[in-house]
C-alpha cells in the first residue's frame, strides 16, 4: 500500500485520512472524518471529489485550501447558464489570427499560404480556459463551482472531459494531462446534477458542523477572537439554524458575524449588540422580516443563556 | 486495476458486496461500476477500520442525500447499528405497503359487463369512449384494467421556454463569433453575416400528488398519469407525493414498467392514506427542492381535493410564495368534477386565488384536458364567481 506509484497525488508523509486531516488543519480547514477520507481518496486515487451542501459550509474553500497544501495553482471555473466549451475549454483568439494575417499580408510574407495557414492554428492563437489550462499545468487543483447553475449539455460535456482528462482540439491534436488535476466539483443542489458525472466522482455531503467544531473552526479562521465569544457566536447560530429561516445561516456567515463584531471591538455578545450585526448573518428581507416576529434577541439571549 | 490484486473472497470486499445488495434493495443505484469503486477505494484505506469501510462506500454508493440516509440503514443492516454513523429513529418509519389490486379475468370483454352500465350494443371503440368520461372513484376492477392501460398511453407534451444558448438561424440577432468564424476560413474575406436565435428549452413540469385518504379512490389513477407523464413526456419532470410527509418519487417511477414503478412508489411512500397537511408540505417542497430550482420557471401541477387538517393561513402563504416561483400553477381537483361543486373546502378557497388553471383530472379525458392546460394550449382559468369566498383577482392576470 506504500509503494510510491500507487500514492497518487498524496503529499509526503500521509499515510492515512487522520494525516490528511491534520495537514488540513494546518491550513486553517477543520475536516471532520468523512470529508479527510473523501480528500484522501480523491488524492491517492486521482478520482474527482463531487462535494454538495448548503451555501456556506466551506465546499469552495475544500479546493483552495487543497491547492495551498499541495503548493499548486488553483484553477477556477464558475459555472453559470449558458456556460461552452469556448468559455470553459478553450478559444482561437480570433483578433491576433486576424492581426497576424495582416501582418502577413503587409509584409508581403504570404507566398506561401498552406504554411500561413498553419501559422494561423498556432498553439499561440489558443486561449486556454479553466479546463484546458488545467490540463496543461502539473500539479494543479481545478475548482468547477456551483456546477448546479451550468446546463445540461455543459453537464455532457465535462463528463467527457473529467473521464479521458484529455481535450482534442480539432487542429492541433489531442492535449493529454500529464498527471490528473485534482478536481473538486461543487454543488448547491439549486437542481440534481446528472449521475453519471456523479459516478466518476467521491461524491459527499458537507452538513453544517457540530457545535464544538464551529467553535474550533472560527477560533482558527479569526484568529483575534477570544474563546468566550467565539462560543456565544456558534450558540447563536446554531439556534438560528434551528429557527425557521428562509436561508439558514452557514459557517462561512458565524465567521463573517465574529470578523463584525472582532472588528467592532466586542469581546461578550449580548442580544442587543447581535441584533445591531445581524445583518452579517441574516441576509434574506423576509429572514430579517421574521426574525422581527420571532424574536431574534430571544432565541439569541436563550442560546446564550443557555 | 487494483482491484485484480485483492483476494476476492476476502472479508471486506464481501462485506461491499453485500452492502451493495442491501442498497439495491433499499432503491439506492448502488451499480455494479460503484461497487467495484467501493472496493478499489477500501483498498486505500485500512478495511479493518469500521469507519473506513463506512467511507469508501458512502462515498462511492450515494448520489444524493436521501441515498445517505438510506446508506445509513442498509449499513447498520450489514454491520449491526452501534456508532454514531447509526440513523436516528425517526428515519425507519412504518411503512405500508401499496398493493396492486389484482385484476380478476372473469370479466373479460363481453357478458361480464352487462351490470356497469354498458349497452350490449356497444362497440370497443364508444365503450373506449365511455370509459374515458368515467370517474375514477366509479369503476370495476374489470374497467379498471383498461382504464389503467389507457392511462400508460397518455402524454404529457409539456410547455417551452426561451433558453440562454442560441442557435444558427436565418433570422435573429448577428452571430459575431460565427460570423468571424467564417470570415477567417475565407482567409479574412468579407462573408456573410451568420444570425442565431434563442434556442427554446422545455418547461420543467412538477407534480404533487395528494395520496392522503380522502383521495384513496384516484390517488393511483393519478401516479399511473404521473408515470406515464415522467416516462413518456417530452419535458423533464419531478413527481412528489404529499400527505402526512413529503416524498420524492421521480426516481421510483422511471421504472419502465407502470405496476413496478407503482410497487416502488407504494414501497417509498410511508404516508399512503394518511391525513393531509398541505400548508406544511407545500413549504417542505418549498424549502427543499422548490426555491432551489426545482419550481423556478416550472409548470406546477397540483393534484388534490385542497382538502387541509392544519393551518389554512400557512397554505395560502405557501401558495403565494410558489406562486412567485413558479411560471404556472394548475389544480386538478377530481371533486370539481361533481354537478354543482363549489370550492368550499377551506384549503381549496384559500389556495385558488394563487392557482392559474383549475381542472377536474378525474377521468382519462380529464386527465387529457389537464394535459393540454399544462402544454399551454389551453387554459381554464379560475372563475371567480363573486360569492362569500372573496377572492379577488383581476382577470387576464394568469
Amino acid at each position: 500500500m506504500t509503494d510510491p506509484a500507487d500514492r497518487g497525488l498524496l503529499p509526503n508523509g500521509v499515510d492515512d485520512p487522520d494525516d490528511l486531516r491534520s495537514l488540513l488543519a494546518e491550513h486553517a480547514y477543520l475536516a471532520d472524518t468523512g470529508l479527510g477520507t473523501a480528500v484522501f481518496l480523491a488524492l491517492k486515487l486521482g478520482r474527482p471529489l463531487f462535494l454538495e451542501g448548503e451555501p456556506g459550509v466551506g465546499k469552495t474553500e475544500v479546493g483552495r485550501t487543497l491547492a495551498a497544501v499541495l503548493d499548486a495553482p488553483l484553477i477556477r471555473l464558475q459555472c453559470y447558464e449558458g456556460i461552452d466549451a469556448t468559455q470553459a475549454l478553450y478559444d482561437w483568439d480570433f483578433p491576433r489570427q486576424l492581426l497576424h494575417l495582416r501582418a502577413a499580408e503587409a509584409a508581403h510574407a504570404a507566398s506561401d499560404v498552406t504554411a500561413l495557414e498553419d501559422q494561423l492554428y498556432d498553439r499561440r492563437f489558443l486561449i486556454a480556459r479553466p479546463l484546458l489550462a488545467a490540463l496543461e499545468t502539473t500539479p494543479s487543483v481545478l475548482l468547477i463551482d456551483e456546477i448546479d447553475r451550468a446546463d445540461d449539455e455543459f453537464e455532457a460535456f465535462l463528463l467527457e472531459v473529467l473521464s479521458d482528462f484529455a481535450v482534442t482540439v480539432p487542429e492541433l491534436g489531442t492535449i493529454r494531462a500529464e498527471t490528473r488535476p485534482v478536481v473538486v466539483v461543487t454543488s448547491n443542489r439549486t437542481r440534481e446534477v446528472h449521475d453519471a458525472l456523479k459516478r466518476r466522482c467521491y461524491y459527499h455531503w458537507l452538513d453544517h458542523p457540530t457545535y464544538e467544531r464551529e467553535v474550533e473552526i472560527v477560533c482558527v479562521r479569526v484568529p483575534e477572537v477570544n474563546r468566550r465569544l467565539a462560543e456565544q457566536v456558534a450558540k447563536a447560530t446554531q439556534a438560528l439554524r434551528q429557527a425557521d429561516l428562509f436561508k439558514p445561516p452557514g459557517v462561512a456567515e458565524s465567521i463573517d458575524w465574529t470578523e463584525a463584531l472582532v472588528a467592532l471591538g466586542v469581546d461578550d455578545l449580548d442580544p442587543d449588540t447581535a441584533l445591531r450585526t445581524i445583518g452579517a448573518v441574516l441576509k434574506y428581507r423576509e429572514d430579517q422580516e421574521r426574525m422581527g416576529r420571532l424574536d431574534v434577541g430571544e432565541i439569541i439571549a436563550a442560546s446564550l443563556g443557555a | 486495476m487494483t482491484t485484480d490484486r485483492m483476494d476476492l473472497a476476502s472479508a471486506p470486499v464481501r462485506t461491499v458486496v453485500a452492502i451493495g445488495r442491501v442498497l439495491r434493495a433499499a432503491g439506492v443505484a448502488a451499480t455494479e461500476g460503484r461497487i467495484v469503486e467501493a472496493v478499489r477505494a477500501l483498498d486505500g484505506l485500512d478495511a479493518s477500520r469500521r469507519d473506513h469501510v463506512y467511507w469508501a462506500g458512502r462515498l462511492t454508493c450515494c448520489g444524493d442525500p436521501s441515498d445517505i440516509e438510506r446508506y445509513d440503514r442498509a449499513f447498520a443492516a450489514v454491520f449491526g447499528a452501534e456508532d454514531q454513523a447509526a440513523p436516528g429513529p425517526e428515519l425507519t418509519p412504518v411503512r405500508e405497503q401499496l398493493h396492486l389490486v389484482p385484476v380478476s379475468g372473469d370479466a373479460g370483454d363481453g357478458a361480464g359487463n352487462a351490470d356497469d352500465g354498458v349497452t350490449p350494443l356497444a362497440t370497443a371503440a364508444s365503450r373506449g369512449e365511455l370509459l374515458r368520461e368515467r370517474d375514477f372513484a366509479e369503476l370495476t376492477p374489470a374497467e379498471r384494467q383498461e382504464v389503467d392501460r389507457l392511462l400508460a398511453q397518455l402524454r404529457l407534451p409539456g410547455d417551452v421556454r426561451r433558453s440562454r444558448r442560441r442557435r444558427p438561424s436565418r433570422t435573429g440577432r448577428i452571430d459575431r463569433a460565427l460570423t468571424v468564424r467564417a470570415l477567417l476560413r475565407r482567409g479574412g474575406e468579407p462573408a456573410r453575416l451568420l444570425y442565431a436565435r434563442r434556442r427554446e428549452r422545455p418547461r420543467r413540469v412538477v407534480l404533487l400528488v395528494d395520496v392522503s385518504g380522502s383521495m384513496s379512490a384516484y390517488s393511483t389513477a393519478l401516479l399511473r398519469f404521473a408515470h406515464a407523464a415522467a416516462r413518456r413526456g417530452a419535458v423533464p419532470t419531478e413527481v412528489f407525493t404529499i400527505g402526512t410527509r413529503l416524498t420524492r418519487v421521480t426516481r421510483e417511477l422511471s421504472l419502465h414498467d407502470p405496476d413496478l414503478a407503482l410497487a416502488a412508489v407504494g414501497d417509498a411512500v410511508p404516508d399512503w392514506a394518511g391525513g393531509t397537511r398541505l400548508g406544511t408540505l407545500l413549504k417542505e417542497f418549498i424549502d427543499r427542492w422548490g426555491q432551489r430550482g426545482t419550481a423556478r420557471g416550472a409548470v406546477i401541477v397540483i393534484l388534490s381535493d385542497g382538502w387541509e387538517r392544519g393551518d389554512v393561513a400557512l397554505l395560502g402563504e405557501q401558495m403565494a410564495r410558489l406562486r412567485r416561483l413558479a411560471h404556472r400553477i394548475v389544480w386538478a381537483n377530481p371533486r370539481k368534477a361533481r354537478p354543482g361543486y363549489q370550492p368550499l373546502a377551506r384549503g381549496m378557497a384559500t389556495a385558488l386565488p394563487h392557482v392559474d388553471d383549475f381542472v377536474a383530472g378525474n377521468s382519462i379525458a380529464a386527465l387529457e384536458r389537464l394535459a393540454r392546460v399544462v402544454s399551454g394550449a389551453s387554459r381554464a382559468p379560475v372563475r371567480h364567481s363573486g360569492s362569500s369566498d372573496g377572492f379577488d383577482r383581476e382577470p387576464g392576470n394568469a
